[in-house]
């Protein structure tokens, strides 16, 4: 097993800087993400510590040893395929095998035995091992995918969004499997995805990437709560945060043309003085509205029903108030439709500022 | 105004029967959306409303007139297929007014109009830009605004917007959904991914193996599903599902016996009485409780069943602890505060009120 360190690692394809200056450590046995859109450099991140890519700058260390010089095959690191990558009409047993069977291994055959055995114990997929793989369900053939990986003994599992062709009921139930075998074998996993919900639900901890660059490395509830920067704020959440340019006016936050008028509690006061007159970004989780039909609370805000859509377990109201549209989660026991008058009241102590200059968290 | 009506549709291709006597009222200004896995038959249903497919047997009416053998251009019905069927050496401008200019519209109209839908959607700073310097957003945007620029009676989707990524594909379904509000027109939507069948549907229409399984509005199909099919369909993560028998505890009460994790729990009256009513004392049947109607216990409670914790997800707004119950995971929402250890034992019940109950060999609802 093996910690990573990424050190000011810059990787440029002609005109484009797919990865900008990044620094990054993950720790030994952890499960690491790396979360961001399409193109923000996230699988050339990965490419990068794998070695199928030379950095232009920087350093790769796996442990404490620089690796920049090794081929991808000395790297000891294991790239994790979409499960359907497997050899379809293998069984199992030859799937595992297959890479211990490379010329460059030159392994016995009892060698190959053992090592496949213990494999297949570890990932309780023994009694599977003379099934082919077309007839085993998902989470079986995700361990087996694991299985091939792990017959070389990689330092580090490395996961190019291995969930991202699968089916949602099927991806649910692979993000569970992953973290609980990310438990049980306790393997350091560098793992790129663009759905948040995975990088929440799996990652220890989460590094928001764009456009090469690292906004922000933290836990999943810091990601959540504390997000650093309006990038990360918008990305991390769904039903997605309520961002709205907001200025300071005589103790409250004012949005739009007064349109929302929100009061500053006593002990954010003194520390917000400092940003009176400048232009702010104000953060508000659409689970932080209080949406009612009544007005209840003196400071709750008059709305429109613009539209709604169902979750199931909860409803999001699109809430108009003058030209400002609010998203608000609430239970489905409200049943607001379209057009009625509703009353929302904001948490304010939940809520996020930016400064909208920099895009930085106050 | 567009009304669009299904009358026994059915549709074969070969020995496959890829749509099965379909009946289907689609009301005018409704946003419907065909649901089902792959094979199910929506993507059919969708083309034999478009006329790019004839049905076999049946009648299709948009506003009760018969389009059944009507050819597709004749229909006035508009068909936005997944991404990038844009034409790519037109700009996006180009590209949106390519059905304006085909049906000899004045230079003058045709730019007001793609204006107009360039301001719906956005798009006014992308319009002299080519397909291929374009983001798959926007793609598809401009893709919209070619199909929103005809005033077509009728809005037919294709999956539109499931190659995009999470966070894009949440914004393109509040930005569908908004744009049904402020346009108006009917639209009749395939996916196979149910959050955007809830959260867009007035309607959902749920297919499997090309047969109808439920028709209803999103808190319908979600709270009363009529079989084992939608009820695993349906919401994320899904309805936890144990085998259950009914039993005659003390006192002659009926009770479900829980083979798989030896234990018996006690079902409310009303619900006793619907099982003896429906003459399933005998059956095989299957309970079904959605994760957020699971009751979640640290600490030991009277009628709880002992589980063990397997994994916990966190979402950011709420968390969802998988528990083990015998051979079963169960999953149960909780408030992002309750985080469990991994192997803490734990108590669990579930709300008596909010529980289904299926026939297991049939999958049609019980309660």
């Amino acid at each position: 097993m093996a910690s990573v360190r990424l050190a000011s690692l810059t990787k440029t394809f002609g005109e484009v800087t797919a990865v900008d200056n990044i620094d990054l450590e993950i720790d030994d046995r952890e499960f690491f993400v790396l979360l961001g859109p399409t193109g923000a450099g996230k699988t050339t991140t990965l490419r990068l510590v794998a070695g199928l890519e030379k950095p232009d700058q920087g350093e790769v260390y796996l442990g404490n040893v620089s690796v920049n010089d090794l081929s991808p095959a000395l790297r000891d690191v294991a790239f994790v395929f979409q499960y359907y990558t497997l050899y379809p009409h293998y069984t199992v047993r030859q799937n595992l095998e297959f890479p211990l069977r490379s010329k460059l291994r030159r392994l016995s055959e009892s060698e190959i035995d053992a090592k496949v055995s213990e494999v297949a114990r570890v990932l309780r997929i023994e009694s599977l091992l003379g099934r082919e793989t077309v007839n085993l369900s998902g989470g079986e053939m995700q361990r087996v995918a694991i299985g091939r990986a792990m017959v070389r003994t990689p330092k580090v599992f490395l996961m190019d969004e291995p969930l991202s062709n699968l089916d949602a009921k099927l991806r649910e139930e692979m993000r569970t499997e992953l973290a609980r075998l990310h438990l049980d074998l306790g393997f350091t996993f560098f793992y790129v995805t663009h759905d948040q919900i995975e990088a929440m639900t799996m990652g220890d901890r989460i590094a928001v990437l764009n456009e090469g660059r690292i906004l922000q490395i933290g836990t999943p509830d810091e990601t959540y709560n504390s997000p650093e920067n309006v990038f990360v704020a918008k990305f991390v959440g769904s039903p997605t945060i309520n961002l709205f340019e907001a200025s300071i006016e005589t103790s409250t936050l004012v949005v739009g043309k007064k349109t929302l008028v929100c009061p500053i509690s006593g002990t954010q006061q003194s520390s917000l003085e400092k940003y009176t007159k400048r232009e702010l970004i104000l953060g508000i989780r659409p689970e932080d509205i209080e949406v009612s039909k009544e007005k209840k609370e003196a400071d709750s805000f008059k709305c429109t029903v613009y539209f709604t859509q169902s979750m199931g377990v909860e409803d999001i109201l699109n809430l108009r108030i003058n030209d400002l549209v609010l998203r608000a989660v609430v239970p489905p026991k409200l049943l607001a439709r379209v057009g009625d008058t509703v009353y929302a009241s904001i948490n304010m102590k939940r809520s996020h500022l930016f400064d909208s200059e920099t895009n930085m968290r106050l | 105004m567009a009304e669009i009506a299904l009358r026994n549709i059915v549709k074969r291709f070969g020995s496959l029967v890829a749509v099965n006597n379909l009946n289907l009222h689609i009301r005018d200004k409704e946003f419907v959306v065909l649901l089902g896995p792959s094979g199910c038959g929506k993507t059919t249903t969708l083309r034999c409303i478009s006329g790019l497919e004839t049905p076999d047997e049946g009648k299709i009416l948009i506003d009760e007139e018969d389009v059944t053998n009507k050819r597709a251009s004749k229909r006035d019905v508009a068909f936005v297929f997944q991404l990038y069927a844009l034409y790519p050496h037109l700009t996006a401008y180009g590209n949106i007014a390519f059905p304006l200019v085909a049906q000899g519209l004045s230079k003058k109209r045709a730019r007001q109009e793609v204006d107009r839908a360039a301001q719906i959607l956005r798009i006014k700073h992308i319009l002299n830009k080519k397909p291929r310097e374009l983001s798959g957003g926007d793609m598809q945007r401009v893709a919209l605004g070619r199909a929103i620029v005809r005033r077509p009676k009728v809005f037919l989707l294709d999956e539109p917007i499931g190659t995009l990524d999470a966070k894009f594909r949440e914004e393109m379904r509040a930005e569908l959904k908004k744009l049904h509000v402020d346009i108006g027109a009917t639209t009749v939507y395939v996916t196979h991914d149910q959050v955007e069948a809830m959260s867009m549907g007035d309607r959902v229409v749920i297919m499997n193996l090309g047969v109808l399984q439920q028709v209803g509005t999103p808190h319908e199909v979600y709270n009363k599903p009529k079989n084992l099919f939608v009820a695993n369909f349906i919401g994320s993560p899904g309805m936890n599902f144990i085998s259950c028998k009914p039993l005659r505890g003390p006192g002659g009460k009926l009770t479900l016996r829980l083979p798989g994790v030896n234990t018996t729990i006690a079902i409310p009256d009303e619900i006793q009485r619907i099982i003896i009513d429906k003459k399933k004392e005998e059956k095989d049947l299957v309970l079904g409780v959605r994760p957020e109607n699971v009751i979640f216990s640290r600490k030991e409670k009277s009628n709880h069943l002992q589980t063990r914790v397997y994994v916990v997800e966190t979402m950011g707004s709420y968390n969802i602890t998988d528990v083990r119950l015998g051979d079963e995971t169960i999953k149960v929402r909780t408030v992002p505060s309750i985080l469990p250890e991994v192997g803490e034992t734990v108590y669990i019940s579930f709300d008596p009120k909010r529980i289904s109950i299926f026939d297991e060999e049939t999958g049609d609802s019980v309660v």
